[in-house]
């Protein structure tokens, strides 16, 4: 889960590391106080998930507090990749004499934190990796002892920085190595970590990434941050189609109707469970077809629970059929799953045998699922159909019916 | 022969008493020969059974009642214990732990992994189904119920590994159906960080006479297949490998998860399209449907011979 600039800021200030004087606004009369309160030149920052604010003209400097607030007024209007402002973050504008980068991410090959040091701060880090490798120092560290001062002096050392630079870089490096731990970040970064003429250092930008699966551990400081349960934080907002997902998946706790996502095509998809929704979105693309949603089930669901989703994809504007397709099941029963799909059509007042382009989900309870489908005469396939056979059948049918 | 399991290890479930542990346990035990489960673990419930295993509150417990060393343990615990179920077992001497768990935040997994290598054992997982070695032992839920488990499973000269669950017996399902049978299946789990990787589980198989190839079920998502890659280039495998590449859909989407935990394209290096480029570099098939794995198997089998 992303934390927008103004909580990174406050997560790196609370860890002890120094930051330039700012406030968070989310009106132009805010933003002017605290452009009155810094009482200097600032910057104007607005406050989004997505990248790129600089090109997108997010971020603009002001030097009285009517400018800023001019500024404040156009960017909090400003979309920026797909999403509105949040509101703006006021920065004073310190007077930098180096910029520095230090990061803490994961290293899933070595299975440990690794920490990230550049005397080249203020560009993307993986930019300067490629470019000037010698200016980028790693190190990793561990999740068992607690973590040492040493271990950061050691890294900034290794670029040759001494002297008092090195002493006062230590103990934010330290200090950034523990907040990544301490609040289960993946990504915690101070870029640009700056330089002042005075020789003091202070963060000047920070972006900081928590795992969702910490979110429940990590209820304290999220609600100091004033971050709700129901913020997803993804790479795009929800639609409405997914959040009735949701909906039908809350409804009942057993088994998962997981990750409902919006796509434009006509032939709807009720799929699963994790690899299999994954081959099978790739296998009906691969036939031609074109896909109106993506989910995953699995884990024994209700027959409440399948029919649920199977209405709510059928009910999706431009689905003509729905494609039942899963890996072979072990936990989840073939039989329920056939009982909640075709309760749907008929609900709905389809005919299931034209509705389900095909049913393709064997393993546990088939014998009993393929009886109830031949019933209603809807095509199914055990597991000597593959995969990819089955959804180019559904791909077929579709577009057969379309013609 | 096998890697990690045969007929004589023993293991215990921790966590045994939850409903899916119960049904796990029941599984393991009709499977194959039956596994040897040893003792169960789930704090309080000391003195009771579960299909006939003893149910402990500790793994001292269960190691003193056995009399030896226990092999395994599958845990199966909710994410906020499981790390000290893990400790725990890797404190008393087990050596192969097969976590199933899922939603387990990487600081923890991190921190089991680096006990496990202070301690020389081995995880498996998290968010795994577990290994089972057809016919004879199958250790986690892998397969499902003993009577399916024996639709999928046969055994053969094939390594399974596959990030995906039930992506293991669906592959090992379309194998079988060919003929060719696998010496043992390795759900890994799909999760960023895990205990066996593709690459750290080759020297396994390569040592295993038994096996003639390997096939790998993979997605987007992390570093794993170029770690895959390299160990292959370094060491000269032995074994072809045969790689099915799911969620190329994702390439057009970076920033979202789908599918498993681990699986989200973050940057250039992680997409299906780059770890496909990857693999075929190192010599790696990568087979564009499931169903054309087991002729392509069967041809590099062949053109060693």
């Amino acid at each position: 889960m992303r934390f927008f600039e103004y909580e990174s800021r406050a997560i790196v200030a609370k860890a002890g590391i120094p930051v330039t004087k700012h406030g968070f606004a989310k009106t132009t009369d805010e933003a002017r106080r605290i452009a009155e309160q810094i009482g200097g030149p600032v910057v104007i920052k607005s406050q989004v998930l997505s990248g790129g604010r600089m090109k997108a003209g997010g971020v603009k400097f002001a030097d009285t507090p009517d400018e800023a607030a001019a500024h404040a007024a156009d960017i909090l209007e400003l979309e920026i990749g797909g999403h509105m402002p949040r509101g703006v973050l006021v920065d004073s504008r310190a007077a930098v004499k180096h910029e520095y980068y230090a990061g803490v991410v994961w290293d899933g090959i070595r299975k440990r934190p690794v920490m990230l040091f550049s005397d080249m701060g203020g560009i993307d880090i993986e930019q300067v990796a490629e470019e000037h490798p010698d200016h980028v120092a790693r190190r990793h560290f561990s999740t068992r002892t607690p973590f040492s001062d040493w271990e950061a002096k050691q890294l900034i050392a290794s670029l040759g920085i001494s002297g008092s630079a090195l002493n006062r870089l230590t103990p934010i490096v330290a200090r950034l190595a523990r907040l990544f731990l301490e609040y289960d970040m993946t990504l915690a970064e101070i870029n640009p970590l700056g330089e002042l003429e005075d020789g003091s250092f202070v963060a000047l930008d920070a972006h900081m990434d928590m795992e969702n699966e910490a979110r429940p551990r990590q209820k304290a400081i999220l609600t100091e941050l004033g971050v709700g349960d129901d913020e997803t934080r993804l790479a795009r907002e929800p639609t409405p189609f997914e959040l009735a997902g949701e909906e039908v998946d809350s409804q009942d706790h057993r088994g998962v109707a997981g990750n409902v996502t919006e796509f434009d095509g006509n032939l709807g998809l009720v799929i699963g469970a994790g690899g299999g929704s994954l081959t099978l979105f790739d296998a009906v693309r691969a036939h031609g077809g074109d896909p109106a949603n993506y989910c995953e089930i699995g884990g024994n669901p209700s027959v409440s629970k399948a029919c649920g989703l199977a209405k709510l994809v059928l009910q999706k504007p431009g689905v003509d059929k729905i494609a039942v397709m899963m890996s072979i099941v072990s936990n989840t029963r073939v039989d329920i799953v056939a009982r909640g799909v075709i309760k749907a059509c008929v609900e709905l007042g389809y005919d299931p045998a034209e509705k389900i382009a095909i049913f393709r989900i064997p393993g546990a309870w088939e014998e009993e699922g393929f009886k109830i489908l031949e019933k209603y005469g809807v095509e199914y396939a055990n597991r000597s159909v593959s995969l990819h056979e089955a959804a180019r059948r559904a791909v077929v049918k579709i577009q057969g019916a379309a013609a | 022969m096998s890697i990690l399991i045969d007929a004589d290890t023993t293991f215990i479930v921790q966590g045994i008493t939850g409903r899916e542990a119960v049904n796990l346990t029941r599984e393991c035990l009709d499977y194959g020969s039956g596994a040897k489960i040893v003792g169960g673990v789930t704090p309080g419930r000391l003195g009771r059974d579960v299909h006939g295993v003893p149910v402990f509150d500790t793994v001292a417990q269960a190691v003193e009642h056995h009399g030896a060393p226990i092999d395994g343990s599958v845990v199966t615990v909710p994410p906020a214990f499981t790390k000290d179920a893990v400790l725990e077992a890797l404190e008393n001497g087990v050596k192969l732990v097969v976590i199933v768990t899922e939603r387990i935040p990487r600081g923890d997994v991190a921190e089991m992994v680096e006990l496990a290598d202070e301690r020389g054992a081995r995880i498996i997982g998290p968010n795994c189904l577990g290994i089972i070695v057809p016919d004879v032992i199958k250790m986690g839920g892998i397969g499902g119920p003993a009577r399916d488990a024996a639709k999928s499973y046969s055994p053969g000269p094939v390594g399974v590994i596959s990030r995906s669950g039930g992506m293991t017996t669906e592959m090992s399902s379309t194998l079988t159906a060919a003929g060719l049978g696998q010496s043992t299946a390795v759900s890994i789990g799909g999760d960023a960080i895990i205990g066996s990787t593709y690459a750290e589980l080759m020297p396994l198989f390569e040592a295993d006479p038994d096996t003639e190839a390997i096939v790998i079920y993979t997605e987007p998502g992390g570093r794993m297949e170029a770690e895959l890659a390299r160990w292959v280039t370094d060491n000269g495998s032995r074994l072809p490998i045969v790689a099915f590449m799911a969620g190329r859909f994702m390439d057009e989407m970076p920033g979202m998860s789908f599918g498993h935990a681990g699986t989200i394209v973050e940057g250039k290096e992680d997409t299906a399209t780059e770890k496909i480029a990857r693999l075929a570099e190192a010599g790696i098939v990568v087979a564009e449907e499931i169903s054309e794995i087991p002729q392509i198997v069967k041809d590099r089998i062949g053109a060693k011979v």
